[in-house]
């Protein structure tokens, strides 16, 4: 290949982009994560009236592409005349989409715990919320981290849509780059190594993790 | 709020979304059947002591579940096009999504393969079945039951992935028909929200068969 007008320039952009989809990544996992632990201990804990509703309205968010989401909030939000940046709807949108699946993670995490550790435990004099913060929380983790780790990186992964609704992150650099330069297979495997790069290592720690906890039952 | 909903426009526009959907499910059932047959080679070759099988496999499994669902699709896009490989928008986005199903699925068979304890195969063998017939009758049932719900699960996948073709410029299926129209009319949230509502029934139907099919199946 004689003269790519790839150059260091288009590199950096292109760097730019990926922290740019970090930050997106970063924010939604954040906020999807407290919001899944709180709708997913209740849901675990509540009545069938309470769990029931908010389990139907969880699973929207898994049951409509993600792309329709952005852009119904997106539209839904000029029609508020809410004055927010693409990149805090992409947040927002980004988070509930998280925290509908974290929640799932959560609650499975808690139901893992057998009932009679529970009893064991309150018997011995822990509180309710001892019980929770001292016995639940740790088996529950065990349980539940290697899926966390795998819905971070799908989360991560699936923040390449908010171009879409106007955010310039790493896959819209790509684009971009690629109108200038005209070279779409050079940038679009550089594009891919950066993902390939910020995804493989913690998929393969989530796998390693998974894989030891399993063999320590 | 200085907006008036105009859902009555939306719902002429019913049947054009609902011939959209059936594009949408059309493709979705094709890339699982590309990625199921892809799927099973790549277990296969997972497990091979080949090396280039082997490498051949990894690089495909990692590649796909380790960069986005629209990177697949662009690549298929722009990328093909730039080895000399002209692909439409339309087998773009087949290509993407049966590329990246593949991907899952060989993770699912190959563990419902491990799944299946060898001395299963060896008691069939010793009661004097052949290699074939025991696959079929001892091996295949256990393999079907334990991958039966995560293929159901990709199979919803596929339907949302659907939605990403409408980014390289397909407008036959759901989220491309309500493109269109939306471009119109610029009733982005009516049209949108009935596709979303859409998608949510195909989705619910999808997972609502599938339970009812595993009830039937696996009885015992």
């Amino acid at each position: 290949m004689s003269g790519s007008d790839f150059g260091l320039q288009e590199f950096m952009l292109m760097l730019e982009g990926a922290s740019v989809t970090l930050k997106l990544t970063f924010y939604a996992v954040l906020g999807g994560t407290l919001m899944g632990l709180g709708f997913g201990l209740v849901r675990a804990v509540a009545p069938w009236w309470i769990n029931w509703p908010l389990g139907a309205i969880l699973d929207v968010f898994r049951s409509v592409p993600l792309l329709i989401q952005l852009v119904l909030v997106n539209s839904f939000k000029s029609i508020l005349a809410v004055n927010a940046s693409a990149f805090v709807v992409s947040c927002v949108v980004l988070a509930l989409y998280t925290s509908s699946y974290c929640s799932e993670i959560v609650r499975a995490g808690v139901l893992a715990v057998p009932q009679t550790t529970r009893r064991a435990a309150r018997s011995l004099g822990l509180t309710y919320w001892q019980d929770l913060r001292e016995i639940v929380f740790p088996i529950a983790l065990r349980v539940s981290l290697p899926s966390w780790i795998g819905l971070t990186l799908g989360v991560m992964k699936d923040t390449a849509l908010v171009w879409w609704i106007g955010v310039v992150e790493l896959l819209r650099t790509s684009q971009v780059i690629i109108t200038r330069i005209q070279e779409p297979l050079l940038v679009l495997c550089v594009c891919g190594l950066i993902y390939f790069a910020m995804s493989y290592p913690i998929s393969r720690l989530g796998a390693r993790l998974e894989a030891r906890w399993r063999d320590l039952d | 709020m200085n907006y008036t909903f105009h859902w009555y426009q939306a719902f002429q526009a019913l049947p054009e979304l609902l011939r959209g959907a059936l594009v949408t499910i059309e493709v979705a059932v094709l890339s699982m059947a590309i990625g199921i047959a892809c799927g099973v080679l790549l277990a296969l070759g997972r497990n091979s002591k080949n090396a280039l099988l082997y490498g051949a496999s990894t690089a495909w499994v990692e590649g796909a579940r380790n960069t986005p669902a629209l990177f697949q699709i662009y690549m298929a896009y722009f990328g093909l096009g730039s080895l000399g490989i002209f692909v439409d928008s339309f087998p773009a986005l087949l290509i993407g999504i049966s590329f990246n199903n593949a991907g899952y699925l060989a993770e699912t068979f190959r563990g419902g393969l491990r799944a299946v304890p060898g001395t299963q195969m060896r008691a069939a063998r010793s009661l004097g079945m052949g290699a074939p017939m025991a696959f079929r009758l001892v091996v295949l049932p256990q393999l079907f039951r334990t991958v039966f719900h995560p293929t159901m699960n990709q199979m919803v996948w596929a339907i949302l992935m659907t939605s990403l073709g409408v980014i390289v410029g397909v407008n036959t299926d759901l989220a491309g028909v309500t493109q269109e129209l939306n471009v119109r009319t610029f009733r982005t949230f009516e049209y949108f929200a009935l596709a979303g509502a859409i998608y949510y029934l195909i989705t619910k139907l999808i997972t609502i068969s599938a339970r009812l099919a595993a009830t039937r199946l696996f009885r015992y």
